[in-house]
Parts: structure tokens; C-alpha cells; sequence
């Protein structure tokens, strides 16, 4: 209800905030006369857009493919290497300067050693890059949400007398959820940026990364620009989603706005 | 004694072994510094089956900690405590009891329904079963209309009539509450006493029942169980005659045996006559 009643307010709002700004850009553009290589116009960027929207759109599966297999990839492995650290604390002290150091080096520095790895003509540097970059939130929060179960459902499954693993399923893990959660979608948008700057690193060509840097050197700043928008609305789709999937697996958080 | 088996099916109702059996316990807290904290000391103890029993006392008097030795929650520093015969642990791991807290602590991401069956689930029992037992148990706190909405969607007197219903759900011979109207209002609260009250006589279990209040316990109980601070001790056991539980209702709190056993109550908790200044921590409701 509340929600519904102020949807106006925070949709509205950010929509024509966004319309002006681009206004304001394309009115500085014509008025100030400047350069495309300094800053095309949104009417040609969007213009750009339409008529290289398949190509676009192909640039976006490539590396939307490998965003989502590093987001899979870690996310997996970030929640099972948080239950293994919760089950067993030692493995969580010898990893912990790990995970700490792992988390101020930027994930991407890595991609050229990952290239000549796993060869300069495969994708799998790049879904790597994705999937330690995911790894980290996932792997935080997930670990943070399995402590924090609060000690009235730990009294009582020890009065239930459950097993381990019946409390670990029925108190731990399910409230660990929201905070998996928040990883999530932190890692989400993560998952797209490695990705995709990753290819400025190497690899094969055909991804949202590839095609804006050749696009730039061939001095069409339009079609870059048109890239740059493909990429923007890859990383949203991938952060919506995961909302989505919030949603879907918690319904009644969301249920608090249903009559 | 409602006519369907409990959960495990055991017998509990035999008359020789008595409900919880509490002898010589004491329990010391380690604190650092070896500033020890003697919580309780030399408490004796014993409760019939099908008897209700309320402990009262200032905070920190150690009634919490006798309630979770009792559930095997934490393990007494000397003393025995038995259960129907078992010890605690045993006790405990054959769910002899049901419990429910001050906090509800009810599974937010479970239904009202799921919640009451979360023991039954954890036990094995099958998915029918369950569903008969916990419509049941939520017509029983009348909240039968509520049985899929979600505990946030609750209010907080709503949340721990669930979670009573859910302490409820395997027929134990053995309730152990821990201030569990603590956070309800008057008028609920009284209700929910009666309700109990009713569901005891109905089920034929014994209680342990917390409270701060000595008009719920006098209500309540058949013996009221005065406690005192530092170490924590059993000052006194006061006799509440007030009939059989199913004569109890609410004319029964204008009467004049009721008001005996308050006023008796409230000596015992002050150590001299009423009119005396309050206990700390002990509501005079
Ligand atoms: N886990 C613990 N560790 C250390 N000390 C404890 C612990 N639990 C209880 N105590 C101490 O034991 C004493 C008795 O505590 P307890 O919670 O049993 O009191 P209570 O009678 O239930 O009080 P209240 O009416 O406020 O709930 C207190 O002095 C408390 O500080
Ligand atoms: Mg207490």
C-alpha cells in the first residue's frame, strides 16, 4: 500500500530527472558546438543506437554470456566456501587474510595473466575475472547472514532436539537468504563490469568491451557511445533480475505492500 | 487429553514419575575475572504431573535459568534434574516439553501455519498429520483466519499466541514458559490466561510458568514458587487453592480466596507484611 501510493514519487521523479538531463546535453551539444570525439549528442547516440541495434544486441549476448557464467560460477562457489568457513571455523581464519586481500586488489588487474593461461582466443579469462569479482560480495555476506541466527531460534531447535543439518536448513540457511541477497546484487553489476573490462585486456573479439574500444579507434564516438548504452542496459537487466529473484524467493518481505 | 497420539507417541500421563524433579541444583556463571555469578544455589524442586507451577521473584533471581536447566538448555553446575522419569537431556531430546519464550521467536520466513508445524516437521511427521494438528492448535488461539499470512503481518500479542499454539503441537506432558504474556497487553493478557488455563485442563500438561506478575500467577497456578536474589534461592512455596483449573474463569479474580492467596504471595516476596514498598522488578498488578 505505502509503496503503491508513493510510486508516482520514486519513479516519476528519477524519469524526468533523467529526460531533462539528456535535454540539458543535447541543448549544451548544439549550442556550444561540441566536437562528436568529446561528446556526441543523445539524439545521435540514440539514432546510432536504432540502426546498429543488432549488433548491439550481439556485443551484449557475448558478453552477457560470460557475466552470467561468472556470476553462476561464483555465487556458487561463494556460498558453499561461506558454509564450509561456518561449519568449519578454521578454514574461515586460514582464508580470512585471503578474502581480505582478494578484496582491495582489483579483480581485472588479473585478466592478461588469465590470458595467457587460458589462451587469448577463449572466454574463459573473462568469465573468470567475473566469477572471483562475484565471488568476494557473495562469499561476505553469505558468511555474515549464516551468524547471524538469533539465539532464541538456536534455544529452540535445541529443544526440538534437531540435528545439525536440521537447524542448519531450518533457521540457518533460510536466514541467510536476505543477506545472500545483498551480495547478490552488488555482484550482479559487478559480474557485467569484469566482464566486460575485461575484454579491454584481450581475448577474442565480438563483446560490449571489444566493440566500443574498436568503435573509438575508428573514430565513431556515436556507435561507442551506442555500445556504452547496451552495456548500461546489460548491467541493469542483470541487476533487476536478481531483484526479481529477491522477490520471488522471499515473497513475504515483499508482501508487507499487499493489503 | 485431546484423543489424537503425540508426535512421538510416549506415554507421559503415568502418575509415579513426577513432571521435572529438581534437587540440589546450583548453577554458576564463569565470569572473567573469576567475578563468578551464582545464579542459583541449592534449589529443590518437584512438580506433579498435570500441575502448574509459577515462578516469581525480582529480576535476576535466576527464574529464567531454572527454566533452561529444566529444558536442558544449559546443565546445571551440581545437582540432578529430572523429567518424567529422564534426565533433562533425555528429556529433552524425546520432546517430553513444550516451550515458548518471552520473544516469540517465530521463523520470519515461514507462515503462521508453517511455524506451529515446524516441530512436527523436524519429527517426521507426516505432511496430512500435521496440517489436521495445526488447524487444530489455530483454532485453538483463534487464529485460524490467519494460518497463511506471515509473522511480520501479525501483531506482537497475535505473534505469541503462535508461538504457544507452535509449544503446543506435539501434546507435551511438560509446558515450560518463560514470561510469555510478558509483551501483551491487559486485556489480552487476561484473555490468554484464561486460554491457558483452559488448554491445560484440556491437555492435562504441567506448567512451569515465569512471570513478574503475582495476579497471573495466583490466577494461574497451583503453587507459586517466591524466589530471592543473590544467590538465587526458593524463599517460599505458597498453596494456591482456587479449585480445579476448570473452574477457573473470570468471576474468579473478583473473589475473595483469590485475593488471599495475592496478598500471601506479596508477603513472601517482600520477606514481611503487605503495605511494605515494592519489590524491584515484581509487578504489582
Ligand atoms: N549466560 C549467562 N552468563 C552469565 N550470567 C548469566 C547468564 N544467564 C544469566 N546470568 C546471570 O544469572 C542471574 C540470573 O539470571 P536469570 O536470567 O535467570 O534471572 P531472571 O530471574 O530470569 O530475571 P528476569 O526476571 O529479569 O528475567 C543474573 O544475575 C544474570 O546476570
Ligand atoms: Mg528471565
Amino acid at each position: 500500500m505505502k509503496q503503491s501510493a508513493s510510486m508516482p514519487r520514486t519513479i516519476l521523479a528519477p524519469i524526468l530527472l533523467g529526460v531533462l538531463a539528456v535535454a540539458l546535453w543535447q541543448l549544451a551539444v548544439v549550442v556550444l558546438e561540441i566536437k562528436p570525439f568529446v561528446l556526441p549528442s543523445p539524439v545521435s547516440i540514440a539514432t546510432e543506437f536504432s540502426s546498429s541495434v543488432s549488433s548491439v544486441w550481439t556485443a551484449s549476448l557475448v558478453t552477457g554470456a560470460n557475466a552470467l557464467i561468472g556470476l553462476l560460477i561464483g555465487a556458487i562457489v561463494g556460498i558453499i566456501a561461506a558454509i564450509i568457513a561456518t561449519v568449519l571455523p578454521l578454514t574461515d581464519e586460514l582464508s580470512a587474510p585471503l578474502v581480505a586481500a582478494a578484496s582491495v586488489i582489483p579483480i581485472v588487474a588479473l585478466a592478461p595473466v588469465f590470458y595467457t593461461m587460458f589462451g587469448a582466443d577463449k572466454e574463459t579469462a573473462r568469465q573468470l575475472v567475473a566469477a572471483l569479482a562475484v565471488f568476494i560480495p557473495v562469499y561476505l555476506n553469505t558468511l555474515r547472514g549464516l551468524r547471524q541466527a538469533r539465539p532464541v531460534h538456536r534455544d529452540l531447535m535445541r529443544a526440538y532436539g534437531a540435528s545439525a543439518w536440521q537447524s542448519t536448513r531450518a533457521v540457518t540457511l533460510p536466514g541467510a537468504v536476505p543477506f545472500l541477497f545483498i551480495g547478490l546484487r552488488i555482484a550482479s553489476s559487478l559480474a557485467v563490469i569484469s566482464a566486460l573490462i575485461g575484454e579491454y585486456f584481450g581475448g577474442p573479439i565480438g563483446g560490449l568491451g571489444k566493440s566500443i574500444t574498436s568503435a573509438a579507434a575508428s573514430s565513431n564516438y556515436s556507435l561507442a557511445y551506442a555500445y556504452v548504452l547496451g552495456a548500461i542496459l546489460l548491467g541493469l537487466v542483470f541487476y533487476v533480475v536478481t531483484l526479481g529473484l529477491e522477490k520471488l524467493v522471499s515473497p513475504h518481505r515483499a508482501s508487507v505492500s499487499t493489503p | 487429553m485431546s484423543t489424537e497420539t503425540s508426535a512421538q507417541g510416549q506415554p507421559i500421563a503415568s502418575t509415579h514419575p513426577a513432571a521435572v524433579s529438581v534437587a540440589g541444583v546450583s548453577k554458576v556463571f564463569a565470569a572473567r575475572k573469576g567475578a563468578d555469578v551464582t545464579a542459583l544455589e541449592a534449589v529443590d524442586l518437584t512438580i506433579a504431573p498435570g500441575e502448574f507451577v509459577s515462578l516469581i521473584g525480582p529480576s535476576g533471581c535466576g527464574k529464567s535459568t531454572l527454566l533452561r536447566l529444566i529444558a536442558d538448555l544449559d546443565s546445571p553446575t551440581s545437582g540432578s534434574i529430572e523429567v518424567f522419569g529422564k534426565t533433562a537431556r533425555q528429556a529433552r531430546i524425546d520432546q517430553a516439553y513444550g516451550i515458548a519464550f518471552q520473544q516469540a521467536g517465530l521463523l520470519p520466513w515461514r507462515t503462521v501455519r508453517a511455524n506451529i508445524e515446524l516441530p512436527l516437521e523436524l519429527h517426521k511427521v507426516g505432511k496430512a498429520d500435521r496440517a489436521a494438528r495445526s488447524s487444530e492448535l489455530l483454532a485453538l488461539v483463534g487464529l485460524l483466519d490467519f494460518a497463511d499470512k506471515y509473522p511480520d503481518q501479525l501483531s506482537g500479542g497475535m505473534q505469541q499466541r503462535v508461538a504457544i499454539a507452535r509449544s503446543l503441537a506435539e501434546s507435551p506432558g511438560l509446558l515450560l514458559m518463560d514470561e510469555p504474556f510478558g509483551a501483551l497487553d491487559e486485556m489480552t493478557r487476561e484473555r490468554m490466561q484464561t486460554e491457558l488455563v483452559r488448554i491445560c485442563a484440556e491437555t492435562g500438561a504441567a506448567v512451569v510458568f515465569v512471570t513478574h506478575s503475582i495476579p497471573e500467577a495466583v490466577f494461574l497456578s497451583n503453587r507459586v514458587v517466591v524466589m530471592s536474589p543473590r544467590p538465587g534461592r526458593i524463599r517460599d512455596v505458597i498453596a494456591v487453592d482456587l479449585g480445579r483449573a476448570e473452574g477457573r474463569d473470570e468471576g474468579l479474580r473478583e473473589a475473595d480466596s483469590f485475593f488471599e492467596a495475592v496478598v500471601a504471595v506479596r508477603e513472601s516476596l517482600h520477606g514481611e507484611p503487605a503495605g511494605a514498598s515494592a519489590v524491584r522488578g515484581v509487578d504489582q498488578r
